[in-house]
């Protein structure tokens, strides 16, 4: 079982929730596949959805919901399948 | 005259701030975040408070934390800038409440013209016009024939309950109101929960123009129009001072009703009147009030030779205005360009970045609104916009010259901008000849995107 990181290529704000009412795209311990959204970034007020690239489950979150975050940076990690 | 002010803003318009304060010798004070203790206008500015963290909400959107830094550093008034608070009538309360001076209109005003409808309420009564429209909700169709004899044709059928340009249809005449009028009720009823719907004039290819007036609390003069019709996503992307589109007795018509309305709010400060500008007939609607500065204002100045922050200062410190109308005199033309980090060629990215190196462009009819400096660290975390370019000449045309030699004069690099977006523009025949409406720009940047990958 490989672990996955998903990484930000773009620096800003990190949320793990389309609104601040809503409730969060994913939760740790939840299955996802590849395009699936687990969370947002904000640059200059433009978002962008930053999605699974591989199929697995969600085993932790390394960022906080609300969290600045530098390019590269590892958002989280995904117990993949293969 | 204000003792000391603090500047709730950042970016440019913070950098622009500090510049009006500093000519009429008031100490300023920067609020910054942290992700900006190393800006410009902390580097500018007598004295720098540390508000919060990067992000606004913490920062730039925090009230008390600002009233805290102007308590702790001894300011008696505070300049909002655009965006963030200014039009936040809360803060604006809360700022006299602590006994300081909001340098803008008391917070009644912002309130009354911040809803949308009383807004209307407000022109209408003052004699400017608005979009014509139903006054409320229209129950069958016949009543909604009866209500579109005085709105006119083409109109839109939308539902009360809608917005952001969902639950609308189109009606030319008559035979098409009744056959969509049944249709949009039930659309409104799924789509919302509600079958109300209103009709209101649609206004093709609209022209978006506004006028810069300043009050003093009893008397207001206007510095004329600017029209700001280049927009992509709703965002204005080059201003123009005067609108090219209107003959001298519409100018004087549209400034004219500007004036009445913000006298009759009693406005104190600067603000500008939104206004559609339908070039087919000739008529204008009244549609919004800034009750702030705006980004655009240089514009006007260069135009008029009137420096707006400052009248603001003057105006908050208590001055009467000093200024006729008769005294301002509208000479020649100015253009603005928007120089965000963004690139054009990536459907305008953001493009957050070092600024590797900086030439601005110099020499007669130029201006440059900025706050970067080489080395800066542009933040992530704010909007994009880096700088404006003002250019001024006698006429358009020797505008657009001097604007063309200010973008071949500006050296930016570091960072993808829409510096090359304006190159275009600026050679762009239609742009020369004013040939354009606020739908305009995302059409020709759509004709382009098709044309590349062709």
């Amino acid at each position: 079982m490989a672990e996955h990181h998903v990484q930000s290529p773009l620096p800003g704000t990190f949320y793990r929730k389309p609104s601040p009412d809503a409730p969060n795209y994913a939760e740790v311990g939840q299955r996802v596949e590849p395009g699936s959204v687990i969370g947002l970034v904000e640059v200059m007020k433009q978002f962008s959805e930053v999605q699974a690239e591989c199929a697995g489950t969600l085993r932790a979150f390394l960022v906080e919901d609300g969290e600045l975050i530098e390019p590269g940076q590892e958002l989280a990690t995904i117990d993949g399948d293969a | 005259m204000l003792k000391k002010l603090l500047v709730a803003n950042r970016g440019e318009i913070a950098v622009r701030i500090i510049r009006a304060a500093r000519a009429l010798g008031i100490p300023t004070v920067a609020a910054c975040s942290e992700a900006d203790a190393d800006s410009l206008a902390a580097r500018q500015a007598d004295e720098v408070r540390i508000i919060g963290p990067a992000r606004a909400d913490r920062s730039y959107l925090n009230a008390e934390a600002l009233l805290q830094a102007a308590r702790d550093s001894g300011a008696d008034s505070i300049h909002p800038g655009y965006g963030f608070l200014s039009e936040n009538a809360a803060f604006a309360e809360a700022v006299s409440a602590a006994g300081l001076i909001f340098v803008g209109p008391d917070a009644r005003t912002i309130r009354r013209m911040g809803d949308k409808a009383e807004a209307r309420r407000t022109a209408m009564v003052a004699g400017v016009p608005v979009v014509p429209g139903s006054p409320g909700e229209l129950k069958d169709i016949e009543a909604a024939l009866r209500c579109a004899e005085d709105v006119g044709y083409p109109l839109l059928i939308k539902a009360s309950a809608g917005g952001g340009g969902r639950g609308i249809r189109i009606a030319h005449d008559a035979e098409e109101l009744r056959r969509e009028f049944p249709i949009a009720q039930r659309e409104a009823q799924a789509a919302f929960g509600s079958g109300a719907v209103y009709l209101e004039r649609f206004i093709r290819q609209a022209r978006h123009i506004e006028v810069q007036i300043l009050g003093d609390g009893e008397r207001v003069v206007h510095l004329f129009e600017r029209e700001c019709s280049l927009q992509r996503r709703r965002q204005k992307v080059f201003e123009e001072a005067p609108s090219a589109a209107l003959n001298p007795a519409q100018r004087e018509a549209l400034c004219a009703s500007a004036v009445r309305l913000a006298e009759s709010l009693g406005y104190r400060g600067a603000g500008t009147l939104e206004y559609l500008f339908d070039s087919h007939s000739g008529e204008f609607f009244f549609i919004e009030m800034n009750t702030r500065i705006q980004v655009e204002h240089p514009v006007s100045e260069m135009i008029t030779g009137v420096d707006l922050v400052q009248a603001m200062l003057r105006i908050a410190g208590g001055e009467p205005l000093a200024l006729r109308q008769e005294d301002i005199r509208l000479n020649g033309a100015a253009l603005e360009m928007r120089i965000n980090a963004e690139d054009p060629a990536r459907n305008f990215f953001p493009c957050p970045g070092v600024v590797e190196s900086l030439g601005w462009p110099q020499g007669d009819g130029v201006r440059v609104d900025s706050h970067l400096y080489p080395g800066y660290r542009v933040p992530p975390y704010y909007d994009s916009l880096l700088a404006k370019i003002i250019v001024h000449g006698r006429d358009r045309e020797e505008a657009f010259a001097r604007a063309e030699r200010a973008l071949e004069e500006t050296q930016l690099s570091g960072m993808a901008t829409t510096l090359s977006l304006h190159r275009w523009l600026l050679a762009e025949p239609r742009v020369r000849a004013a040939q354009f409406d606020t739908g305009t720009l995302e059409t020709w940047l759509a004709e382009r995107a098709a044309a590349l990958e062709v």
